[in-house]
């Protein structure tokens, strides 16, 4: 068991005959998670690193069977790409592009509404189910197979993180980067929520950053209904108001979304906040998984 | 990116947003010049990054070509809050009869743009929010529709119940306002003070707009009006590299890849009692010219005592980091001691690379950042 992604995903890759689209679709093939397809139009019949390209994503899932699609198209074709699976019967498309407009993304989120399709991203690393399937960007090296849940907003310190467990001797049962964008698909609950149903995951390590008020949303969702431990690690404690730390999300505007308040919410809903990343193996020692 | 006062209504124009006749000038003979030629009083305004222009002194009525000469020359390289005023407005003075304020933005929770309108105009709109809430009325734009006429009319009623044919054209200014909005990729379209003439018209008094960085690459147009003059010269040699970049005020210098792992270096700097000089984020690929780049900003502050590098290697080739650094070597006198951690892809070859030069090695970040903070001290 694992979360949106295990053995059984056939992932599709959006722009695989790109730099980065290729690249990664090495990595993935490499990892051992099925890449059935490709699509970038115009190079329907060629091959990339023994995966087929297609000219669409209809014709893609037709002939593949692919429920997952991984998207590396420049960032203004993204919405449309996000569009393209969507329509074509995918369930889940993780978006990887970075510097997608807010205003497309305020049209994907109201596309996505009531459709069964989940998103993750954009501007996230992807996930990763250890030993399994890894859709998206994170180093398979870095991960083992274990019962921690991992959620992030970010990509290297998600890393990192995740460096820092499976050298504690804490492997993952799914890794997720939500991204660093104001408006993503898959929020913090989305994941958290996951997690407290999914069977193989005994713990939650989440890593937000400042901006928005996803984490407090969060903290109100361990309060309430979440029955396995959580433990957070929140970064910019030390970024000035109104600029944005490099994510387009990340930023402290009007006093609000702040590292401080964050901290606050989750450690009032019983959630350990580590000060550093390092320290994220023993407060999930502390939880008590093994 | 934020754009002047002007530009903004130069967008406004276009969209057939009503606004007052003016010019822009550098010096106090154009401001002089163009106050002859719009005739009457004028108002010389600052264009400047920022507001608080008014409280400032950046803003001065004049009755005369010559009186818009003098406030010209006081106004013009004024320093308002770290901005010094470069450019001026020198535009048609008004008889305000009633100010509003109008205004577009992104509600993050409702990942929906939203309008928002009060009755109290002029003055900063969080003040009406916090002393006078019922003057506000905020509509949310569904993604799939646009502002909708209805929703333009209910808004345009709210300020101008009174007058029904003002209530109209105030409604169909708000759609203006966001075509304005979104054929631009905004974040955010403002119009405060909206005003009523004496005469009964409505102008938009002032121009607030700021594009989405993101949607930049497809309005060139925009992204030319960037004033280069306006920002710090890292700031700009940052951008054209493609780094995230800010300047802080401490003497550790620091470069991660990744935003959340350099936020979180910051943070861990503090935590160990130093204090950051930047954060820069040098992206996600591989490319030793970024780290080139990065070192050269990072050596034009002053108060840098220390450089570290703070590497986690996923896309990122710890090697080609390092390569990038030897080079920096090679070409520059550094000057300051070098740290640096580096792990993930590639950095058994980063270290061979690294043996050639002279810098710190520490196999963690919390002993990166320790060491760091130690060697600036010292």
């Amino acid at each position: 068991m694992a979360i949106f992604i295990d053995k059984n995903t056939k992932v599709l890759v959006q722009g695989i005959t790109g730099r980065d689209g290729t690249f990664h679709t090495e990595q993935m093939v490499s990892y051992g998670g099925q890449v059935v397809a490709g699509v970038t139009p115009g190079k329907g019949g060629q091959e990339v690193h023994g995966v087929p390209v297609f000219n669409s994503v209809a014709e893609g899932v037709g002939a593949t069977g692919a429920n997952t699609s991984v998207i590396y198209v420049p960032a203004p074709f993204a919405a449309d790409a996000i569009f393209e699976a969507t329509l074509a019967g995918i369930g889940l498309v993780v978006c990887i592009t970075e510097g997608v407009p807010i205003n497309d993304m305020l049209k994907v989120y109201d596309f996505l509404r009531g459709r069964s399709t989940r998103l993750i991203g954009p501007n996230c690393p992807g996930a990763i189910t250890p030993g399994e399937c890894k859709v998206g960007i994170i180093p398979g090296t870095i991960c083992e197979s274990g019962s921690v849940g991992v959620v992030s907003r970010s990509g290297t310190l998600t890393y990192e993180v995740v460096h820092a467990l499976t050298r504690g001797g804490f492997g993952q049962s799914t890794c997720v980067g939500i991204g660093g964008d104001p408006v993503a698909g898959t929020s913090f609950i989305d994941c958290l929520d996951a997690f407290e149903r999914d069977e193989k995951t005994k713990a939650v390590a989440m890593i937000g950053e400042i901006g928005g008020d996803e984490e407090e949303r969060a903290a109100r969702f361990v309060a309430e209904r979440m029955t396995k431990p959580v433990a957070a690690y929140i970064a910019g404690r030390a970024a000035p108001p109104g600029k944005r730390m490099g994510h387009a999300g990340a930023i402290i505007s009007g006093g609000s979304g702040t590292a401080a308040a964050k901290v606050e919410a989750l450690e009032a809903a019983g959630v350990s906040v580590a000060v550093l990343p390092s320290e994220l193996p023993d407060l999930v020692r502390q939880m008590g998984v093994a | 990116m934020d754009i002047h006062e002007y530009q903004a209504k130069e967008l406004f124009a276009r969209s057939g947003i009503p606004i007052l006749k003016g010019e822009v000038a550098r010096s106090a003979d154009e401001a002089e010049a163009i106050a002859r030629r719009v005739g009457g009083p004028v108002v010389v305004k600052a264009q400047v990054h920022t507001g608080g222009r008014g409280k400032a002194g950046g803003v001065k009525y004049s009755k005369t070509p010559s009186e818009a000469r003098e406030n010209a020359e006081k106004i013009l390289g004024m320093r308002i809050k770290d901005h010094v005023v470069q450019v001026v407005l020198v535009v048609e003075a008004a008889d305000i009869a009633a100010e509003a304020y109008v205004g577009i933005t992104h509600d993050r929770a409702a990942r929906k743009a939203v309008v928002m309108v009060s009755s109290e105009g002029g003055i900063d709109i969080e003040e009406v929010a916090a002393t006078n809430p019922d003057a506000i009325l905020k509509e949310a734009i569904e993604p799939a529709l646009g502002l909708t006429a209805g929703q333009a009319r209910r808004l345009g009623f709210h300020l101008y119940g009174h007058d029904p044919m003002l209530a109209k054209t105030a409604a169909a200014l708000l759609s203006k306002l966001a075509d304005t909005f979104f054929e631009n990729d905004c974040t955010l379209a403002e119009i405060n003070p909206l005003i009523v003439t004496e005469g009964g018209e409505l102008i938009a008094l002032d121009a607030k707009i700021s594009i989405d960085d993101n949607g930049l690459v497809r309005h060139k147009e925009i992204e030319q009006l960037r004033d280069l003059a306006a920002e710090d010269a890292a700031d700009t040699k940052a951008r054209d590299a493609g780094l995230a970049f800010h300047k802080l005020e401490g003497e550790v210098g620091c470069v991660v890849n990744g935003a959340g792992l350099a936020m979180s270096t910051l943070d861990a700097i503090e935590h160990f009692g130093g204090k950051a000089a930047n954060f820069l984020d040098i992206g996600g690929s591989s490319n030793p010219e970024k780290v080139l780049t990065a070192m050269e900003i990072i050596l034009r502050d002053p108060n840098v005592r220390v450089i570290l590098f703070n590497i986690f290697g996923g896309i990122t080739r710890c090697d080609d980091v390092a390569r990038g650094l030897v080079q920096v070597f090679k070409s520059t006198e550094i000057g300051v001691p070098v740290v640096i951690r580096l792990t993930g892809t590639n950095e058994e070859e980063a270290r061979e690379i690294l043996g050639e030069v002279d810098v710190v090695t520490e196999p963690t970040m919390d002993g990166v950042i320790q060491r760091a903070i130690e060697l600036g001290r010292g």
